[in-house]
């Protein structure tokens, strides 16, 4: 996004005012470059996603022709928010969610990252260790937690002698599920957060321990202001892998009995044996919509900066 | 979702194999692509296969993918019989089971198999209707399928499309050496029934091992409660949408399942039929309701398995219905070889194909045609076929007996709702006729 909003001026700079024409080489090389993606972007994300929206209207159950297609207004959108009782308790879920992922895992993988980046003794494979869960599919990690999980024959409830139902009473299971994403992306954190305090430059750090400031105060006056687009990013991983959250769910109860989440009902309708198009489509434009809320709010950022810079 | 059969790979690795798959078609479908016509099951290219008979080439779709072992191998050897006795070619479509189940619908409007496995009821009438599966009522009558398998194969229009191969009963399986044991035998009446729980329980055994984990299994507990309250007809007819959901029949079977609650394992939500199968098998539980593929999550051949089918609770209703889900085959509508699938349907439905079937694999299906030699069945098959035999009315099981989209999205949250909440029937039956008037508008 940025290029295309600083290219302009640079080009126009560059070249001598008045006419300087592209080979035509080169024209077409740009053209092509244009309206591959650009065919690609509309075929494969907008129109199926305006397809979703109109079927969001309709009751279709998928056999027959699109003649079968049968228009119900708003009906779905009214059936979800007020019989569907998975609807209601899904969104909630969604949002703890998010602002688990924010509280706990993403500051404890910060707060790795920074440890580590100390090169103290073994700190390689602490590394290996931390990230070794993001290697792993969270259908895996799914699978590997309800070793742990299971009422009656998981590692938990042997050790501790309980007989707590972990994936199955709906007031705890989303919290054991939790935690078991983040056992996953503290990893993935630590690692990015990583990455990104290597790129600091040393040089900062001994100004800093010059001036006598100490570790503490060097990281929050100089290394986090410094790491600014890393921790933007680390925002947006942050809100889209709490908005895409559904494997684990899915391979857990397929999203049901407290562990509704938007996306996991939307694989209920749609993908499985039930084929409720229209109500599905509906469920994922409603999700299309509070993505496009966290989008937004991100795009402002992201040009706010671009225009201050 | 589909009750396995016999499946030698732990059902939680299934899953596991069948949510990665998922995930891809998810992508897809969210992006509204999968309503188009993304063919993940038709993945025989389209090679021409014309004359019937000797030389032919049929395609056959099947639901067991390779290596997960007897269920598998059974139509494999089925397959590889048909070959053998005609001359016809088949060309073999092996599919997880999950993954075949949840892409029917596209797989039936793409490019399918000339031959497909699939079950009886509403389901297989749905594709009836939809004009998806051919008639087969000209190989109709199948020599050794009677009459009720007939009646299974027929979908609305009074038409056979479907031609049965294997069923399995659900039933109060229990060990025969607890019972030795302990002095129980198979209650006989609905006060022998009670007076067993009670006695378990004074024993400090639950009577019953409860799993719901996955949404299905109970539905089995309300299938066999609303048989013996309601009576067939009713229960037939309260699947087909035609009977409310939170009229009296109904909620009498929620407040007959709330008195029996405690009789049954806690937390059932967070426990796999597996795990509440292996609760039975070590004694913790005295009795599982279950279908036969019980057996596979004990590992053992079930020589100390025996059952019993679920004793009358109204002695106006008796207790001579059950659900007994029958598997079979379809041949379908856009399927290229028509004539061909036809006669090789019909074969399958024989007894000689069956006898390939249980010879051709490690563990035996109870085999649908009557022709079918007994020889390879164990003790629990032997038994299987006699109840189902004379079992007066057998229903296919809510998730097959139902529309697709009502039994996943409504009935198991709504279940599933009703055990963590017992108390709340008015709530729960309210809720799934509200959400039913929507679906079967």
């Amino acid at each position: 996004m940025s290029e295309t909003t600083e290219a302009p001026p640079r080009q126009a700079a560059a070249s001598p005012p008045g006419k300087r024409r592209l080979p035509p080489r080169d024209r077409l090389t740009v053209v092509a470059m244009i309206t591959v993606p650009t065919l690609l972007v509309v075929g494969l994300v907008w129109l199926p996603a305006l397809g979703s929206v109109l079927l969001s209207f309709t009751r279709w159950n998928g056999f027959g022709g699109l003649d079968t297609i049968e228009w119900v207004g708003l009906q779905n959108y009214e059936d979800i928010t007020t019989i569907y009782p998975p609807f209601w308790p899904a969104i909630q879920h969604n949002l703890i969610w998010l602002a688990f992922l924010f509280v706990l895992p993403t500051i404890l993988g910060v707060v790795l990252a920074v440890v580590l980046d100390r090169e103290m003794r073994g700190s390689r494979f602490y590394q290996t260790a931390f990230y070794m869960p993001v290697v792993l599919s969270l259908a895996l990690i799914g699978f590997i937690w309800q070793l742990f999980y299971s009422r009656d024959q998981g590692l938990i409830n042997q050790v501790f002698g309980t007989t707590v139902d972990w994936y199955g009473d709906p007031d705890v299971n989303l919290w054991a599920v939790l935690v078991a994403t983040a056992w996953r992306h503290t990893g993935y954190i630590m690692l990015i957060y990583l990455a990104g305090l290597k790129g600091v430059d040393a040089s900062l750090r001994e100004a800093a321990a010059m001036d006598g400031a100490s570790e503490v105060r060097t990281f929050f006056h100089v290394i986090f202001p410094v790491m600014r687009p890393i921790n933007m990013i680390v925002i947006v991983i942050v809100v889209i892998e709490s908005l895409r959250a559904f494997d684990l769910v899915w391979v857990i109860n397929k999203g049901r009995n407290g562990l509704e989440i938007i996306a996991a009902l939307v694989s209920q309708n749609v993908i499985g044996e039930a084929t409720r198009y229209g109500f599905g489509s509906a469920l994922a434009v409603i999700m299309m919509l509070i993505s496009s809320v966290f989008i937004t709010l991100y795009l402002r950022v992201v040009f706010k900066e671009e225009r201050s810079r | 979702m589909p009750r396995p059969r016999s499946a030698a790979v732990p059902r939680s690795a299934v899953a596991t194999v069948a949510a990665t798959r998922r995930s891809v078609i998810r992508g897809m479908a969210l992006s509204g692509l999968a309503v188009g016509g993304a063919n993940l099951l038709a993945a025989c290219g389209g090679d021409d296969g014309p004359a019937t008979g000797s030389g032919a080439t049929v395609k056959f779709g099947i639901n067991e993918a390779e290596g997960v072992g007897a269920a598998h191998d059974r139509l494999a050897a089925m397959a590889a019989a048909y070959t053998e006795e005609t001359g016809t070619k088949v060309d073999l479509n092996a599919v997880d089971h999950n993954t075949f189940q949840e892409s029917i619908n596209t797989y039936l409007q793409g490019t399918p198999d000339d031959v497909f496995t699939w079950f009886a009821g509403f389901r297989m009438a749905q594709f009836a209707e939809a004009g998806l599966i051919t008639d087969l009522s000209d190989i109709w009558p199948i020599e050794g399928l009677d009459d009720s398998f007939k009646q299974a194969s027929t979908a609305a229009d009074g038409k056979q499309y479907f031609v049965p191969v294997q069923y399995y009963p659900w039933a109060v399986f229990y060990r025969k050496s607890v019972f030795e044991k302990n002095g129980w035998t198979a209650p006989e009446s609905n006060d022998d029934f009670m007076a067993l729980m009670e006695d378990m329980q004074g024993k400090g055994i639950t009577p019953f091992a409860f799993g719901d984990k996955d949404g299905w299994p109970a539905m089995g507990t309300f299938d066999i409660l609303n048989m013996r309250l309601n009576g067939f007809d009713f229960h037939m007819s309260l699947m087909a949408g035609d009977e409310q959901w939170d009229g009296d029949e109904v909620k009498q079977v929620f407040e007959t399942w709330r008195t029996l609650l405690p009789y049954h394992q806690e937390d059932p939500l967070g426990r796999t039929w597996q795990e509440a199968a292996t609760a039975m098998g070590k004694g913790e539980c005295g009795m599982y309701l279950l279908g036969t593929f019980v057996v596979d999550a004990l590992g053992e051949n079930g020589e100390d398995l025996d059952f019993f089918t679920f004793p009358e609770l109204d002695p106006a209703i008796g207790s001579d219905a059950l659900d007994a889900p029958i598997d079979g085959f379809c041949v379908a509508a856009a399927g290229q070889n028509q004539e061909a699938g036809k006669e090789m349907a019909k074969w399958l439905g024989s007894a000689a194909a069956a006898d390939a079937a249980n010879n051709g694999a490690d563990a035996p299906f109870i085999a649908a045609n009557s022709g079918a030699s007994t020889a390879t069945y164990s003790d629990l098959q032997k038994k299987s076929a006699e109840v189902v035999s004379a079992a007066a009315n057998i229903a296919q099981f809510m998730d097959r007996d139902t529309n697709a989209d009502f039994a996943n999205t409504v009935m198991i949250p709504s279940i599933q709702e009703f055990l963590k909440n017992p108390d709340d029937i008015d709530g729960v039956t309210a809720s799934i006729q509200e959400q039913a008037e929507s679906i079967f508008a």
